[in-house]
């Protein structure tokens, strides 16, 4: 069963987030689902085009009371 | 996944420069291009290990990416190492100058790199100065 592991990348600016998630996508397995918490406006725009760039699957993003959540499957 | 060359050239050792280098070496070799940073003149001395030398602000945005919590440049660079195979040389003119040796700089650094070196692989991709 694979898990979904929260990444809260709150209160940091472009790239931090994106970086955040790229260090836990490297520590994940193929199948885990990861939810990013960003409250950078840019980052939340960047880091969906990472994940299509890259070729992992975008599986949710939405905005919740000024913070993002970015929910990614890692494929590869 | 086409992947294009990216050759980054650092000179400036203003923190504003430094932190949009560290970006576009980052999010660069992150998307999967082969990124070079090449590190000459005043932005070589940041990466002596043990260096305690901030990089000074040249304006109020770098004021404000201290104060805010922006991400640290040296920190960016070595993740541009980590997470996306990112080469950085230090520029050969500028170690025997500063009279540092590879193994004085950070470990994310590579050998040191001509220019002559550096042109001829910049001359297929993107080329960007700070």
């Amino acid at each position: 069963m694979s898990e979904r592991k929260l990444v809260d990348a709150k209160n940091t600016f472009c790239p931090g987030p994106l970086m955040e998630l790229i260090g836990q996508m490297k520590m994940a397995e193929i199948g885990d689902e990861l939810e990013i918490l960003s409250t950078d406006q840019g980052s939340a725009n960047d880091i969906p085009e990472w994940i299509n760039k890259v070729g992992h699957e975008m599986v949710d993003t939405f905005e919740n009371e000024g913070v993002w959540h970015i929910v990614v499957k890692k494929t590869k | 996944m086409a992947s294009n060359r990216i050759s980054v050239m650092v000179t400036s050792g203003n923190r504003e420069q430094l932190q949009m280098a560290a970006m576009v070496a980052s999010v660069g070799a992150v998307m999967g291009n082969d990124v070079t940073v090449f590190l000459s003149m005043n932005a070589l001395k940041f990466f002596i290990k043990g260096s305690s030398e901030k990089a000074s602000a040249e304006g109020e945005m770098g004021i404000l990416l201290a104060e805010k919590n922006a991400p640290d440049f040296m920190e960016l660079f070595g993740q541009a190492v980590e997470y996306g195979d990112a080469k950085i040389h230090p520029c050969s003119m500028a170690v025997d100058i500063l009279e540092v040796k590879q193994d004085d700089l950070e470990d994310f650094v590579s050998e040191p790199l001509g220019l002559t070196s550096f042109l001829s692989d910049a001359a297929e991709g993107q080329v960007w100065h700070f």
